[in-house]
């Protein structure tokens, strides 16, 4: 019995410096890399704008961090982030670029609403039935994807386009329909009913200073440790990886790719989907009409790549960006464009696009010194 | 066929002097001396690994020699790239053609090069010369066909041109004859005739006997990297060419205890099969393999071989044909049925298909059974489990460098990273157990080690099927040893009465019954 | 039957205001797919493109120039993906999502730091915008007056579709492009350079869409707003899918799509089908097409795929 508990402290230690070494060797310098040339960019734009990078930034820091109340706000914009964060960085590790958050999310966000607006449920149950309505269209939208591209070849990178389109314009056109739509105008649907809403009580929310705190981040930490441990701790979790990492290995060793694919990109929609959901419920409580696409699950796509496809850190790098998305709305109080953090961030995914060239050129670099 | 030489004995179109190339510690040409005359169809005769694709790769500039001299046509030269070679008149058509399937022939002779009237290219003219090639050659091509529409042979025809097209005068052809009908072999070596009928010189890189013996003239045969002769082709057998082939000593004496061997495990009745092109790689094989017995298969590399033991192990659909086992008729099952009906195996490319390699040995160790207990449980992986049979195994099979199992095995040596694959399959205890290329780049120790595991599955009445390019390794190993060539079986032999000039005469072609007569 | 000949005029105008855009985008896209490159961040391009066009306009008043800028920027933005993609080996869809991100962050951010913290350039007057053909020729409000009188770019959209197609299939480029996208090895072997065929198709590419993005700002809008573009740039790659990204293939979808463009504009506040569900037409048409013809639009065999050079 005592061989074997050692035996066990030993494999758990190695696991952790195994994993550890993996995080740090393989993909974190070379992202803070990026995120640090993404400032670099954003400070020259800024720069040749007339304003001073460090005043900017000074601000962005200021604006997140020198109120609670700031913060929270920091976390209510990262909520649906870590949501489709994960369910890109879930969809990457099969190999499949989920590119169809965008649509994913739309469609969980007006599942949610429908449920949101025309059914009469008490609180808890009526939360419950949004998010199980938003998953299950995710699942939908993203399923048929899965099926184009098992069954027909299609290729899921366009599939995905297409449908986040399909997606936008669905969302208008119920919008506008008279059961869901605002009364007496505007370009907007009903507010959902109080039962639906994912707020934390007055008295919380006081605490806070916040009347839009709501309980979402929760949800999004329970998802990211729960695909956690879908990936780590269960045999979906393994087959997943085995698809993604060698899909030759896997059918040699029986493993069923199209099955995998259909059950895990079925995952990442009802996970972007469950995203829309909750910036419907816990903050924006209705749906407009739109002129071009939120752009929530294209962010997510940046939120995945920051955190290397790895759970936990999607709910890092999700409150990194819902930050930056805060502090930057703070900017144009200096007169500072917005967007310089679209521009950062777009900087960010580019350099890390780029970087494994550098990776695959260090780790040969060093191999070669050691084979000599 | 009456054979005419256009040999011109007083010009030497290429001479590689002392060719010496290392890969690392690996010398894949040893001193490798090579004198071909103008005019002259020479061809370059060993087997696989033998190192006469490494010589014409040099010749053709992808490779630099480590050491040694070239001369085209008495000018000493270094060749540094394709380019280069091609500027010398040095044309290569490589066994795997580079055609672009949506364009034409046209198009496809003349990409790079193409003429141009003005702005436009002038197909017109490259059409009519394309033509007036294939004409004065006796290659029959459709100029506007496209690629994806016509046959291999045809295909072949426009690699040819491609080099001729572009001012080739000695032409390398890369086991030219691997995919083509026995019609098509005629009328390619009637091309070849012609090409050195206007002065042409031809290299020919095959292990085919029978195709050097009616094309060529003199003949260079190379042995594990060495240069071992070259003689005039109509003055030596068949039986001879495959003497200088394979010949050696036979260097790994395994102990076998004899033992009967029992029921027929496996079954393959009239497999046939295509490749990708349409090409016929299985022409009807029948094999069997049964209880207690290690059923080694001989054979060149591309005979079919790898596209059997991919049927036999669910990674490749086949045509036509039954393959029974255990009773059932398992043709084109997936392969988790054929390893749930007990077959395994020892994939030839173990990265690629036989391990994952970001993951750990132990997880490797149960790529096909994780969802079976005791590794998981209702969708939940027992680590403990995992890991208490990864020490298992590290220990009986001696892996090393896995810290317990933890170890990414993509980090182990290519012997370790065998052994972890030996060490599954060997405990997957499966009735069949099909071992391809099982001791490719591993040193003698670890290759020691899965020899005797391969006996020992042997021993415990399993029935194996050793698919291996290492002739000795088949003769040592094997109870009974099936040669095959171009999709057939062409020849049984009992593994204590091997002989491997008889064997290396079976797989270049020849056959049993030419040798009783030659000797 | 003269108010149906009207409202065929109506059409028809605007068909031909909508399609130009797409057509610039899609031609574009052609080339950067068929070399073997996939371009989804022609959105960005063009949403820059629309950009500096407008802003060029409004500074110099010279229209043609501001069109040029346009796609000149676009041209830019290409280069950025070419050297992400070519010669760093970069996912490339990730690389154009990142553009997506970048480039019309820029062009408001620019916009922003130009225009008085504005989003918007100030509307073009006329003058200021690209020259109509047959301007004052027609009555106004006329069937020929409908269909011919429109914008000289609009004209020049269709002879670029002619000009495309002349260099695909008859110059050696375009020989060289297409092959590239099949089978670049055998390209490399037969001494073309793969990198550069596939740099100048992408950073063409770029040119293109920013040309239609400018369009979308020098001709039908007159002024920039950031969703001025708004998914024009994947109907674009959409129409090349559609077209089997062929240019006159790419033509006969851009027209289709932008059919739709002009029923909405023209069916006005949506009582008899919502303008949304209009839109969603060419998205689902282009799916339904791939599933009815599977295996029939011939992808470029290497698409995707960063080419690794031999040693």
């Amino acid at each position: 019995m005592k061989q074997k508990n050692n035996h066990n402290d030993k494999t758990t230690r190695n696991i952790v410096k195994n994993t550890t070494q993996g995080l740090i060797h393989q993909n974190a310098p070379y992202t803070i890399i990026a995120i640090l040339f993404g400032f670099l960019v954003g400070g020259i734009f800024l720069w040749s704008a007339g304003f001073s990078p460090v005043e900017a930034y000074a601000k962005l820091f200021s604006s997140v961090f020198s109120r609670p109340k700031y913060l929270i706000w920091s976390v209510i914009y990262a909520t649906p982030l870590v949501f489709t964060g994960l369910s890109v960085a879930f969809s990457y590790k099969m190999g499949v670029f989920n590119i169809g958050a965008e649509g994913q999310f739309v469609v969980g966000s007006l599942a949610a609403l429908c449920v949101g607006i025309l059914v009469d449920a008490p609180p808890v149950l009526h939360v419950i039935l949004c998010m199980l309505a938003a998953a299950a269209a995710g699942m939908l939208w993203s399923f048929v994807v899965a099926v184009l591209r098992v069954r027909f070849g299609i290729n899921e990178v366009l599939s995905f386009i297409m449908f986040n389109w399909i997606a936008f314009y669905l969302s208008n056109y119920v919008i506008n329909t008279e059961i869901i739509h605002k009364v007496g105008g505007g370009e907007a649907s009903k507010d959902i009913r109080e039962s639906a809403r994912i707020l934390l009580p007055q008295s919380v929310q006081n605490i806070f200073k916040s009347d839009k705190a709501n309980y979402g981040i929760l949800l999004a930490i329970i998802a990211a440790v729960a695909i956690w441990f879908i990936l780590t701790k269960t045999t979906l979790g393994y087959r997943v990886q085995a698809v993604g990492l060698n899909p030759h290995a896997s059918k040699y060793g029986g493993i069923n790719s199209n099955k995998t694919m259909y059950i895990a990109m079925s995952l990442s929609g009802a996970l972007a989907a469950l995203g829309g959901a909750v910036q419907l419920m816990g903050n924006s409580m209705r749906i407009s009409q739109f002129a071009g696409q939120e752009g929530f699950g294209f962010q997510g796509i940046t939120v995945a790549l920051i955190a290397s496809s790895h759970p936990i850190g999607c709910i890092f790098a999700g409150l990194f960006y819902g930050a930056m998305k805060y502090g930057g709305s703070k900017l144009n109080l200096i007169d500072a464009p917005t967007e310089i953090v679209d521009i950062i961030m777009g900087t960010i995914v580019l350099f890390i696009a780029i970087s494994h060239i550098f990776r695959y050129l260090v780790t040969r670099r060093l191999k070669n010194k050691e084979d000599k | 066929m009456e054979k005419t030489s256009h040999i011109d004995p007083n010009v030497v179109a290429v001479q590689m002097t002392d060719i010496v190339k290392k890969f690392g510690n690996f010398v894949a040409n040893d001193h490798i001396n090579l004198t071909v005359y103008k005019g002259e169809v020479h061809a370059i005769l060993g087997e696989n690994g033998a190192g006469k694709s490494t010589l014409m790769n040099i010749l053709y500039g992808l490779y630099k020699p480590t050491s040694g001299s070239i001369s085209i046509f008495g000018s000493p030269v270094h060749i540094e790239n394709p380019r280069h070679a091609i500027e010398l008149g040095i044309g290569m058509v490589h066994q795997h053609f580079m055609l672009v399937e949506p364009f034409t022939v046209t198009e496809n002779i003349i990409l790079g090069m193409e003429p141009t009237k003005g702005m436009t290219v002038d197909i017109k003219k490259a059409r009519r010369k394309v033509l007036e090639l294939s004409e004065r050659y006796g290659m029959h091509v459709d100029p506007d066909a496209k690629i994806e529409d016509i046959s291999v042979g045809m295909q072949q025809r426009v690699e040819i041109l491609k080099v001729l097209y572009r001012g080739a005068n000695i032409l390398i052809l890369d086991e030219p004859t691997a995919s083509l009908t026995p019609q098509e072999i005629e009328e390619l070596i009637n091309i070849i005739h012609n090409l050195t009928a206007d002065g042409k010189t031809v290299l020919l890189i095959t292990h085919k006997l029978k195709e050097i013996k009616a094309s060529a003239d003199r003949c260079t045969i190379i042995r594990q990297g060495k240069y071992i002769n070259t003689v005039d082709v109509e003055a030596v057998s068949e039986h001879d060419l495959a003497s200088m082939m394979v010949g050696r000593d036979v260097q790994f004496v395994v102990d076998k205890k004899p033992i009967k061997p029992g029921e027929v495990i496996i079954d393959i009745q009239d497999l046939h099969a295509r490749d990708y092109r349409g090409v016929e790689v299985l022409k009807g094989l029948n094999l069997q393999v049964r209880r207690g017995e290690i059923v080694g298969l001989a054979g060149v590399d591309g005979n079919g071989q790898t596209e059997l033991v991919e049927i036999l192990t669910g990674l490749r659909k086949g045509e036509s044909g039954k393959v029974i086992i255990g009773g059932k008729d398992l043709f084109n099952a997936d392969a988790h049925t054929l390893f749930d009906n007990g077959v395994s195996s020892i994939p030839a490319d173990r990265q690629k298909h036989g391990l994952v390699l970001e993951y750990s040995v132990a997880y490797n160790l149960v790529l096909q059974n994780y969802e079976k207990p005791p590794f998981s449980k209702r969708g939940i992986l027992k680590k403990d489990a995992i890991y208490k049979h990864a020490a298992e195994l590290i220990g009986k099979f001696d892996i090393r460098g896995a810290e317990g199992g933890t170890k990414e095995v993509g980090k182990l040596s290519g012997g370790n990273q065998q052994k972890v694959i030996i060490a599954r399959e060997v405990t997957n205890d499966k009735d069949l157990l099909i071992a391809v290329n099982p001791t490719r780049g591993l040193d003698v120790g670890a290759i020691e080690f899965v020899h005797r595991y391969i006996v020992e599955q042997r021993n415990k009445n399993k029935a194996v099927l050793l698919v291996s390019f290492e002739l000795d390794e088949i003769m040592s190993l094997s109870d009974r040893i099936e040669v095959i060539y171009s999709g057939n079986i062409v020849g049984s032999v009992p593994g204590d009465q091997a002989d491997e000039k008889v064997l290396g005469l079976m797989m270049a072609g020849g056959t049993k019954n030419e040798t009783k007569e030659q000797s | 039957m003269e108010e149906l000949i009207k409202n065929l005029g109506l059409v028809i105008n605007a068909t031909l205001i909508a399609t130009p855009p797409l057509l610039y985008a899609a031609l574009g896209s052609t080339f950067s797919e068929r070399s073997g490159v996939v371009n989804i961040g022609i959105e960005g391009m063009m949403t820059i493109g629309a950009f500096v066009g407008a802003a060029v306009a409004h500074f110099t008043s010279n229209a043609w120039l501001a069109f040029l800028c346009g796609g000149l920027v676009g041209a830019l933005f290409g280069l950025i993906h070419a050297i992400a993609c070519i010669s760093f080996g970069a996912d490339q869809t990730i690389s154009g999502t990142a553009i997506n991100f970048l480039a019309p962050g820029v062009a408001i951010f620019v916009c922003k730091s130009l225009f008085e913290q504005s989003s918007n350039t100030p509307p073009l007057d006329t003058v200021q915008k690209l020259p109509k053909l047959f301007n004052g020729v027609f009555e106004v409000g006329s069937f020929w007056n409908n269909v011919l009188n429109t914008y000289v770019a609009t004209y020049l959209a269709f002879i670029a579709v002619a000009v495309v197609w002349f260099i695909f299939y008859k110059t050696r480029f375009g020989m060289h492009l297409r092959a590239v996208g099949e089978h670049p090895k055998a390209c490399e072997t037969q001494g073309i350079n793969v990198f550069r065929t596939r740099y100048i198709a992408v950073i063409a590419s770029g040119f293109l869409a920013g040309l239609g993005g400018a369009y979308v700002t020098l001709c039908t809008v007159s002024q920039f707003r950031p969703e001025v573009i708004v998914g024009q740039g994947f109907i674009a790659i959409a129409a090349v899918i559609f077209g089997k990204f062929t240019p006159h293939g790419a033509m006969a979808a851009c027209l289709l799509f932008g059919l739709c463009n002009g029923l909405k504009v023209l069916l006005g506040s949506g009582n008899i089908i919502s303008p949304n569900l209009i839109s969603m037409i060419p998205y689902v048409v282009t799916i339904i097409t791939l599933v009815l013809f599977v295996g029939k639009s011939r992808v470029p065999a290497a698409s995707g795929k960063p080419y690794l050079k031999q040693k």
